[in-house]
């Protein structure tokens, strides 16, 4: 399981969570098992080419990715923030 | 005869319900709806008077639709919100928020329509849980040509408007910000640009077929062969089975010219259509202009304007009215309001002695209004 870091602009979907745990070997497969339990969650942050959403920002660890390839690792964080986006 | 009237507000930042009594002079408040998000649309379904869909994003999360059926007071997320086919392509698109959205046909309940930007047509069959991409627009042979990735407006190049023949479910207009008018006669099946005749100062071809932008169009609810169009470059009207605009904006007095973002028709008088007009010189403040905000009206068919500004502020009042924020209701004199880039909201009868009934909203994006059933 990857824990995730849920960022407050995601928090309605999960009931107020801001760390949940996942499963999936990559990014992408995380998001898409999150979705299942919170659905509508993932293309709030990954549009519909898989391409992360210009104002969300997704790191694993420290490294900060745009690819829903990047693979997981064992003891990986998947950290998601929403970024700037104006006032 | 008048009638309570709901006006559902989107801005900026969030949705607001403005609900009046049954004489239009006193009005309560519901809101704020989803606080902070964009919210470009919020519209009732008038087949079942209790469909609430809103179009909303937020400067962070993607675009997707929410759906009420208690008036606003919860709400569920569609299942698959407007996307565009995953493709291969390098220009593949997505949908950066969902813009419009039209109540299909009386025939057709819970078909809902969406245009989004960039330029896309979709389609629920379900009341706004799921929606479909329609090809024939979408995928059409000459979209990129129709809506090329440079042309975009400020916020994105829109597929700004679906508009459905109330005689025939399968005749549709749609309006965009980068090719104009387009028409189909086969519920989205193929499509032809429907441009005759309009002007386009940014292009060198003055009367190109496509590459307008048409800021609103609307069809006369007492004659649907009439067709008003607001357009980046003037005010224009169009008599079906004509394929010619006429541009009935060139009697519009020269001081305050014939751009805008709005057009409203009357609801039982089809020569009459009210249009919000906004400084189109120099650099386009896109302001009233010389910050004197009004309505003009034509009683014969844009032969003639009348200005109407009774009650608006007469100086200094630097406002934008943008082109889902003006609109009428179906009552007897007619209420037209209008929210403003200052938050404000305000309404009259018939465009005389106009007030203001809310204020120190985020921008308004848009303002519906409806029966409250």
């Amino acid at each position: 399981m990857t824990r995730v870091m849920i960022p407050s602009q995601l928090t309605a979907y999960t009931a107020g969570a801001t760390r949940v745990e996942a499963s999936g070997a990559t990014v992408g497969a995380v998001l898409a098992d999150l979705d299942r339990r919170y659905p509508g969650l993932r293309f709030r942050v990954i549009d519909e080419q898989d391409r992360v959403r210009k104002h969300m920002r997704l790191f694993v660890g420290q490294a900060e990715t745009r690819s829903v390839a990047q693979a997981l690792g064992p003891g990986d964080e998947l950290l998601i923030f929403g970024a700037l986006s104006g006032g | 005869m008048t009638e309570a009237i709901q006006l559902l507000v989107g801005t900026r930042k969030g949705a607001w319900i403005y609900r009046s009594d049954a004489q239009r002079r006193t009005w309560s408040v519901q809101g704020p709806m989803f606080l902070g998000s964009i919210v470009n649309h919020l519209v009732l379904d008038p087949r079942d008077g209790r469909t609430l869909l809103m179009a909303a994003s937020t400067g962070h999360l993607g675009p997707t639709i929410f759906r009420s059926m208690d008036d606003g007071e919860t709400w569920a997320e569609a299942k698959t919100p407007p996307a565009f086919p995953k493709s291969d392509d390098p220009r593949a698109r997505s949908v950066d928020h969902s813009f419009w959205l039209e109540p299909g046909h009386a025939s057709e309940p819970g078909v809902w329509w969406a245009g989004v930007s960039p330029p896309g047509l979709f389609e629920s069959r379900d009341g706004g849980a799921t929606w479909a991409s329609i090809a024939g627009f979408n995928d059409h042979s000459n979209y990129w040509d129709w809506c090329p990735p440079e042309a975009g407006t400020p916020d994105g190049s829109l597929l700004n408007q679906v508009v459905i023949d109330p005689r025939d479910a399968a005749h549709m207009y749609v309006a965009t910000s980068s090719a104009g008018v387009f028409e189909t006669t086969d519920r989205g099946a193929t499509w032809r640009p429907l441009n005759q005749n309009v002007r386009c100062d940014f292009l060198p071809d003055p009367y190109p077929e496509y590459g307008q932008d048409a800021h609103y169009i609307a069809l006369a609810p007492s004659n649907p062969d009439r067709l008003w169009q607001q357009n980046h470059c003037g005010v224009y009207r169009l008599d079906r089975p004509g394929e010619r605009w006429e541009r009935i904006g060139e009697a519009m007095p020269k001081e305050v010219g014939d751009i805008g973002f709005t057009v409203v028709p009357h609801p039982r008088c089809a020569d009459t259509a009210w249009v919000w007009p906004m400084d189109g010189t120099d650099v386009w403040p896109r302001t009233s202009p010389g910050g004197r905000p009004a309505a003009y009206r034509t009683r014969d068919a844009g032969k003639s304007w009348e200005r109407q500004d009774a009650g608006l502020p007469a100086e200094q009042a630097w406002i934008t009215v943008k082109r889902q924020a003006f609109c009428g209701d179906r009552c007897d004199p007619v209420g037209l309001y209008f929210g403003a880039t200052n938050g404000e909201i305000w309404m009259s009868e018939e465009g005389e002695n106009w007030r203001q009934i809310a204020g120190r909203l985020p921008e308004i994006y848009s303002v519906v209004a409806a029966p409250i059933a």
